[in-house]
């Protein structure tokens, strides 16, 4: 038998090439976990909301009306009296619910029409793709705006609406990421020993396409959270009283010379939510760049 | 041609077409070729000939226009996909970039294991056995190994782990398309030592394709010269490299370097370089590089014909033995 | 230290040196310690010279190329010694220096044509660019010039060519393509790194017959970088060898070929399968791999994989020293091959 070095970890892989184009290794960095944190806070928040004994956010007090941050009230109460503190925490749970829920409906179906497509490539491929771009063609937010103002405009709706609206961005993202790792050589292995098309989507596709997935689905949940704000603020979000990040900033306007406390809060929330996750994906996206270049 | 062991795949009248947008890419045009028990078939040819392709074809990874591929008394072509799935296991492809061919995200432990979890043959203690088995038999320490992941391997290792994968379903046929032709010469030798080694300790069968005519000539018992889809000549592996009968053979003869300088010897250099295969030549299809080339080659294709026992030669004026 | 070639081409070369490196190093910064990529280099070639450096991946010849063009990218990389090109040192050079010697003074073809070529530019205007540039010719004059380029080179039909883009023309003609740019100022020195890597066989023939006979009409010197002993045994004046950054054997083609002296060149060698040998020979590999570059070493960086090796060996590095049978042969080798088989190979 013929012999070999055993192999050890970390050898110089192509030394010469690699150092040529040298890139770094990055480590995710303090501010990654900073972001990852609050991102976990916000959720965790929104999840246990109602267990925290917070004060209800709709009932009214109109012995405190527009205070600023108190020891009761920690950011304050709006024009009705309401805890401000309570209605951004319950807020969050809508902006997360369209957020994440639509991504998911987007994800689900568009990355599995993706992968699908990749694969098989031929008639499959030409169909989805053709309906993508019919539908990318479409100015997805008048689209939303109208079927919303048409269909009604209650959590779930909503959610749905803007979920399959984001199904083609999806499809078209992940069909380029999987192209990619569908003609290596490593699927043709797998296809001789007899893989199934499924096990070779799920099992040697799927893995390689999922950093690119993640960090999409975060700047994905970004994105819907700025689209529901701005549903909100034309008034075709939740409807109040339910808080929602969006409706609150568009009540504050009223206000806002009377008490900024009111607009502050739910952007501030907002606008560092939105941060959080778009450093997250990118972070994301550059660790997987990474790894990539090192093959 | 009388083989002394009985065949085992059989590829009879080959022809592969791809379409590009309108035209039609003829990538292979009518190869016919016996791989016998214990045989290492080689094929040599540049790129573009479809050496390639018939190791592809030959697995049905791409359709055929016509003839047939038959393995152990099986024609692949007409098997139901259940059917082609289970047989196709006696064959195993190892390719060129070894990189490629492993998959970056899982452990070298799974990537071995894959024909086992597929074909649910060996669970637990048992499939740890035979994935250690099947490394050690490449040279590959398992203790090493097993949790690693791809990029932690240089390509000669990650070649041999590809091979490992290949073997773990004890095929009987081995492909191996330009398997040596991405790592350095060192590596190299290893790798061919290796593949001579597991031939003999499991009695394979090896279609064995590259460029590289010496190390071609070094691992075939009988190779087959293509060019722009066509086999030109087919011989034994020391018959073919001392005495070429095809104008085609001998020019890429003697286009070879040698580490030596010693070695420069009368050099046929031939001019252009191979046609394009969307519209390949009447005739024979080397006429138009052939320093040889009469009218006749331009009218009518050349079958081949037997010149010695064992060596075939499609061409209308073969440079028989007794020229050189 | 000088070489002068022992082949019969000796008498067109004149004595002047070309290029001198001396004593060059290159080290670059990365996560797991500096790694010494060029490690201590010194050679000379002559004017209308041709030196073949040959080397597996990671022995440094890329880098030491790079290093001679002055392509290094200036930040983690530390250049040592020096190199003078035509009396010009290259080591710290700025680039606006080196922008008037790359394509007037020294060019070079690199192994994939099509990266090195602009995918959206004629052929013509590619070739006529550097040509206005650094010779200051009209447009009618360039494209003149341009188009016996193209003859030169060998591309069929070249007016036509002058109006293709890249990825009409084939590997093979794209290199020549390349190499009909690298020629468009008259270099006085042409550094090819692995420029037939990716070809066909036949095609390559071509290529290197064409690059001997434009190095010869033109009186050029060339550097032939390749992983490949074939490539540069029969059209190069002197071969260096690479092992982990060093240059361990130095010496006229045929010498080198007839007594090398390194066991890492013997090996290599060896493990080359020949035409001339017959098939299913069993082949002499080299076990092993080579050294991590990063850590520190001490002694002759292929003793792991020699089977000379002694202790002085793993202890010791052994300088590049001149051999005693022929000046022009360098070697760093503590228990040279002559020495050792001088009885049994003539």
């Amino acid at each position: 038998m013929s012999s070999a070095s055993s192999p050890r970890a970390q050898e110089p892989l192509l030394v010469e090439e690699s150092l040529l184009n040298a890139t770094r290794r990055r480590a995710f960095g303090v501010m990654f976990w900073i972001c990852a944190g609050w991102i976990a806070l916000v959720v965790l928040l929104a999840l246990l909301a109602s267990v925290l004994g917070l004060q209800n956010p709709t009932t009214e007090n109109y012995d405190s009306l527009n205070q600023g941050p108190t020891l009761a009230h920690w950011f304050g109460t709006d024009d009705l009296g309401r805890d401000i503190f309570s209605r951004v925490v319950y807020g969050a749970r809508v902006s997360l619910i369209v957020g994440f829920g639509a991504m998911v409906i987007s994800m689900s179906i568009g990355a599995s029409l993706a992968l699908l497509a990749a694969y098989r490539r031929g008639k499959i491929d030409l169909l989805v793709s053709a309906a993508s771009y019919v539908m990318l063609a479409f100015p997805a937010l008048v689209a939303v705006i109208a079927i919303i103002a048409f269909w009604g405009h209650d959590l779930w709706k909503i959610t749905l609406i803007i979920g399959v609206a984001g199904i083609p961005l999806v499809f078209r993202v992940v069909r380029a990421a999987a192209l990619g790792y569908a003609t290596r050589d490593f699927v043709v292995a797998a296809k001789t020993q007899g893989a199934s098309d499924w096990r070779i989507i799920t099992k040697e596709i799927l893995p390689n396409v999922l950093p690119a997935m993640v960090s999409f689905f975060l700047i994905g949940v970004a994105s819907v959270v700025i689209l529901e704000g701005a549903l909100a603020f034309l008034g075709l979000s939740v409807q109040p009283p339910t808080p929602s990040w969006g409706n609150m900033i568009s009540e504050s306007r009223t206000y806002l010379s009377q008490n900024p406390w009111l607009a502050l809060f739910p952007s501030l929330a907002m606008i560092l939510f939105l941060i959080a996750l778009n450093l997250i994906g990118d972070t994301l996206r550059s660790a997987l760049d990474h790894q990539e270049g090192k093959l | 041609m009388t083989p002394s062991t009985p065949t085992l795949l059989s590829i009879e009248n080959l022809v592969v077409n791809f379409s590009s947008g309108r035209k039609t890419v003829h990538a292979v045009s009518g190869v016919s070729l016996q791989l016998n028990e214990g045989d290492t078939l080689g094929i040599v040819g540049e790129s573009g000939c479809g050496k390639t392709t018939v190791g592809k074809a030959t697995m049905q990874l791409v359709p055929s226009r016509s003839g047939s591929v038959s393995f152990d008394g099986h024609d692949l072509a007409r098997l139901t996909r259940k059917e082609l799935r289970r047989t196709r296991l006696g064959i195993q492809m190892i390719f060129q970039d070894p990189i490629s061919s492993l998959n970056p995200r899982r452990k070298i432990r799974d990537i071995v294991a894959e024909p086992l979890d597929i074909w649910k043959t060996a669970e637990g203690a048992q499939r740890e056995q035979i994935v250690r088995d099947a490394l050690d038999n490449v040279g590959i320490d398992p203790d090493v190994a097993l949790d690693r992941y791809p990029h932690e391997f240089s390509g000669g290792q990650c070649q041999r782990i590809s091979i490992a994968r290949a073997l773990v379903m004890k095929p009987k046929v081995l492909i191996c398309d330009e398997i040596v032709s991405a790592l350095d010469v060192s590596v190299q030798a290893q790798i061919l030592n290796l593949l001579q080694d597991l031939k003999a300790r499991f009695g394979l069968s090896i279609l064995f394709i590259a460029h590289d005519l010496a190390v071609v000539k070094n691992v075939s018992d009988r190779v087959a010269v293509m060019y722009l889809g066509r086999i030109c000549e087919f011989a034994g592996s020391d018959e073919l490299y001392s005495h070429p009968a095809h104008p085609y053979s001998e020019a890429l003869l003697s286009a070879a370097l040698e580490p030596d300088p010693s070695s420069d010897r009368s050099r046929i250099i031939l001019t252009g370089e191979p046609p394009n295969p969307i519209d390949p030549p009447s005739g024979c299809r080397f006429r138009t590089r052939c320093p040889y080339a009469q009218d006749r080659c331009a009218e009518e294709e050349p079958v081949a014909q037997e010149i010695s026992p064992g060596h075939s030669v499609a061409c209308h004026f073969p440079l028989l033995r007794t020229n050189s | 230290m000088s070489l002068t070639p022992g082949l019969d081409r000796s008498a067109s070369t004149d004595e002047s040196a070309l290029l001198e490196v001396c004593n060059a190093s290159t080290t670059f910064a990365t996560d797991r310690g500096s790694l010494r990529a060029v490690d201590d280099v010194s050679f000379v070639i002559k004017r209308g010279e041709t030196l073949g450096i040959v080397g597996e991946s990671g022995s440094g010849k890329t880098v030491l190329s790079r290093s001679i063009l002055g392509l290094l990218p200036r930040s983690g990389v530390l250049q040592e010694g020096s190199i003078v090109f035509d009396g010009t040192e290259i080591v710290g050079a700025p680039d606006k220096l080196m922008r008037a010697i790359w394509g007037a003074k020294m060019a070079m073809v690199f192994q994939d044509p099509m990266a090195s070529l602009n995918p959206v530019v004629r052929i013509g205007r590619q070739i006529t660019e550097s040509l206005r540039l650094h010779l200051d010719l009209d447009r009618s004059e360039a494209k003149a010039t341009a188009l016996s380029l193209l003859e030169q080179v060998g591309i069929p039909s070249p007016k036509e060519r002058l109006r293709s883009y890249p990825f009409e023309l084939s590997g093979g003609m794209r290199q020549r393509v390349m190499i009909a740019i690298a020629l468009a100022c008259s270099p006085k020195l042409l550094l090819a790194d692995e420029p037939t890597t990716g070809l066909d066989v036949t095609v390559q023939a071509q290529i290197l017959d064409l690059l001997s006979s434009l190095q010869k009409e033109r009186h050029m010197s060339v550097i032939l970088v390749s992983h490949d002993l074939g490539v540069v045994a029969s059209r190069t004046d002197n071969i260096a060898v690479m092992y982990a950054g060093k240059v361990v054997e130095i010496a006229p083609t045929a010498t080198l070929f007839s007594s090398m002296a390194m066991p890492y060149t013997k090996a290599l060698v060896d493990s080359t399968p020949r035409l001339s040998q017959p098939s299913h020979l069993r082949l002499s590999p080299i076990e092993g791999r080579p050294p991590d570059m990063t850590t520190a070493r001490q002694g002759c960086a292929f003793a792991p994989r020699c089977s000379f090796a002694t202790d002085r060996c793993r202890s010791e590095t052994p300088p590049l020293v001149t051999s005693p049978s022929n000046p022009l042969h360098r070697f760093a080798c503590w228990n040279p091959l002559n020495s050792i088989s001088i009885g049994e190979s003539s």
